[in-house]
């Protein structure tokens, strides 16, 4: 089964969260728990509906990554945006902190 | 400009009580995600990649000073330091936070802005010609029957919820600025035979995954059957419209699907029926809006500024500038001023707080208290008297707001793309600033003349690619960036669907397309009195696309 981690936004400012190795929703997608089994991703997917419950995140979903030597990697445009911010202004988002 | 009544006032003031309670009950857990999203939306609140966006009504794109420096003030203080204006001439914040929104839409309030009819399956803000009120070739003002469609249409009871968003478009000249053959229902002001003012009405244009040409529905509308009209439409449409698939959910495919000689008779019968009822528009009430938007007191001026003419001499940045930016007013001595939102290598549609502050302090020392803002993502000044242009120009200028590139290539239409959209599948706004630094030089843009270039990150079309001179759209491919260039479409009277011209272009070779695409232009055109529409119309694809895939 290939790599996946949790993604989401978070209720009150939208800002990207992933579950973290910890069980908390944590910004930085390289401490994201990562899961390669079907009882890794059953357990990802019960704490993001017990999170979306309590209005910690909204619209959880799974996120296939691959893992190198420097860490966790995105395989999209689209996550690696999400993973650090719009390319047209490195002032904003994540890569901005 | 028209000003609230008690009316307006206190339905916009409920509506921020109201989504105050909503957002308090979701953050306390009363409310699901489900049940707050379409409240949510209702108020013009997105989720987006990165945060949460707030997109803010500016009906039929016409503000006033006070209303910008308030935008200035909410992006400043609740955001990023700009805010963004979009193709529906509306203005969105791409970073608030969600417990700040009510807050926010109390502030917006203040000075008569919402957020409603920005979002959701309503019928959406009506949009118009930028130049409405100055413009040269104006039959009348839409900005008065628009406005007579926004007080209609908000909280219709009866098409809140349609099968789809609805979008209404008014042109009043007979240069369609207003695209609105690409809107659900697009409305002409003409003349009759007879010399009556009425509406040519155009049904069942749209963009997204599948792109069409409105149809004429009615030749000639009386104007006092505006609403009855408008309802017999959007009646039909309720009823008749698919609710089973969101892409086949737009008025364009009911009328694709059931003909227009067909669904005109269906809207003729409905419309026999409620023509003289009470949504017959009393002329006194026409003539009571029409009020708010009586022309400003302009002066009596001779039609040439000497002032004008040394400057344009003297300064060959400002000549640059009134040769692309400025238009020609109705009033002899005043002239309408395009600034652009496209400079060179930046985000289109972009302002920044401080920005916008200067642009309203011009408005009103030197427009009469005026600003547009127009679909393709630009702002005017639509009433500025000849010999104050260079002044305004100066001031434009050291803003960082004189870019001098109306109609040419690099004042693009770009959505927000893959850098904010949840929707979108690849970059926009980086592609349109490398294009942008690509045709940088303005004697090269001179040359190269009208090319209106559109860029859209998916095929919901938010960029308008389908009717660019130049029309480009992003594709994801296993999560890679293509590019598929369409060339010919047209938003104006003369409004055309652009033809894909083969297969797509990854994003580090799309810029190079662009340029093969122009360069091909320069070489077939019959002279420079040819613009590129013309030449593509006369050659068609073959030229390009032998070139682009040779």
């Amino acid at each position: 089964m290939a790599l996946q981690i949790i993604t989401a936004n978070r209720l009150l400012d939208g800002e990207v969260v992933y579950l973290g190795e910890n069980a908390e929703w944590i910004e930085n997608l390289s401490g994201a728990k990562t899961v390669d089994d079907a009882d890794g991703e059953a357990n990802l997917l019960a704490a993001a509906k017990e999170a979306e419950a309590t209005q910690k995140i909204v619209g959880a979903y799974l996120m296939k990554v691959a893992r190198d030597a420097a860490g966790i990697q995105t395989l999209s445009v689209k996550e690696e945006i999400r993973a650090k911010g719009p390319t047209v202004r490195y002032d904003l988002g994540k890569q901005a902190r | 400009m028209y000003r609230y009544d008690e009316f307006d006032s206190d339905f916009v003031q409920q509506r921020v009580e109201q989504f105050r309670d909503q957002v308090e009950r979701r953050i306390a857990g009363d409310l699901t995600e489900d049940e707050f999203k379409p409240l949510r939306l209702m108020n013009g609140l997105y989720l987006q990649l990165h945060a949460y966006m707030l997109r803010v009504a500016i009906p039929y794109g016409t503000f006033n000073a006070a209303q910008m420096r308030k935008m200035a003030h909410i992006a400043r203080k609740y955001d990023k330091g700009y805010a963004h204006f979009t193709t529906r001439q509306n203005v969105q914040y791409n970073w608030p936070v969600l417990k700040d929104i009510p807050t926010i839409l109390e502030e917006l309030a203040a000075v008569e802005m919402h957020a409603i009819q920005t979002s959701g399956n309503c019928i959406r803000n009506t949009t118009s010609d930028q130049y409405a009120g100055a413009a040269a070739d104006e039959i009348e003002d839409p900005r008065v029957y628009c406005e007579i469609i926004r007080q209609w249409s908000s909280l219709h009871p009866e098409f809140t919820f349609l099968p789809r968003k609805f979008k209404v478009a008014v042109t009043g000249a007979t240069t369609d600025r207003a695209a609105i053959r690409v809107h659900d229902i697009g409305l002409a002001i003409k003349k009759n035979a007879e010399g009556e003012v009425g509406f040519e009405v155009h049904v069942g244009g749209g963009q997204g995954r599948t792109p069409m040409i409105a149809k004429a529905v009615r030749d000639f509308l009386p104007k006092e059957h505006l609403l009855s009209y408008l309802e017999a439409i959007l009646r039909v449409y309720n009823q008749l419209g698919r609710r089973d698939n969101k892409y086949k959910a737009r008025i364009k495919i009911l009328v694709h699907e059931t003909g227009i000689e067909e669904l005109r008779g269906l809207i003729e019968a409905e419309w026999e029926r409620i023509k003289d009822s009470a949504l017959k528009l009393p002329l006194d009430e026409v003539d009571r809006i029409n009020d708010y938007f009586a022309a400003p007191a302009w002066e009596k001026l001779d039609a040439t500024s000497r002032l004008f003419e040394v400057k344009r001499f003297e300064d060959r940045g400002f000549a640059n500038w009134v040769k692309a930016n400025v238009v020609a007013h109705r009033q002899a001595g005043y002239a309408i001023a395009n600034i652009s939102l496209k400079p060179e290598g930046e985000a289109p549609g972009d302002i920044t707080d401080s920005q916008m502050e200067v642009v309203a302090d011009l408005a009103e020392k030197y427009s009469f208290d005026e600003i547009r803002a127009t679909h393709e993502q630009n702002l005017v000044l639509p009433h500025v008297k000849l010999d104050d242009l260079f002044e305004v120009y100066s001031i434009l200028n050291t803003a960082g707001l004189a870019t001098a590139n109306l109609g040419l290539i690099s004042d693009m239409i770009a959505c927000p793309g893959l850098d904010y959209c949840a929707l979108a599948n690849a970059r926009s706004i980086p592609v349109a600033q490398a294009i942008s630094k690509r045709f940088s030089d303005i004697e090269r843009q001179f040359d190269i003349g009208e090319l209106k270039l559109k860029i859209s990150g998916c095929i919901n079309a938010c960029g308008h690619h389908h009717v660019g001179h130049i029309g480009i759209l992003g594709v994801d491919r296993k999560g890679e960036e293509y590019y598929q260039i369409t060339l010919g479409g047209n938003a104006n009277e003369n409004a055309a669907i652009g033809k894909i011209v083969g297969p797509s272009f990854s994003y580090d070779s799309i810029v190079d397309a662009v340029e093969t695409v122009v360069n091909t232009y320069l070489e077939i055109r019959n002279g420079k009195e040819e613009s590129f529409l013309e030449a593509y119309n006369r050659v068609g694809l073959a030229p390009f696309k032998e070139r682009l895939y040779a």
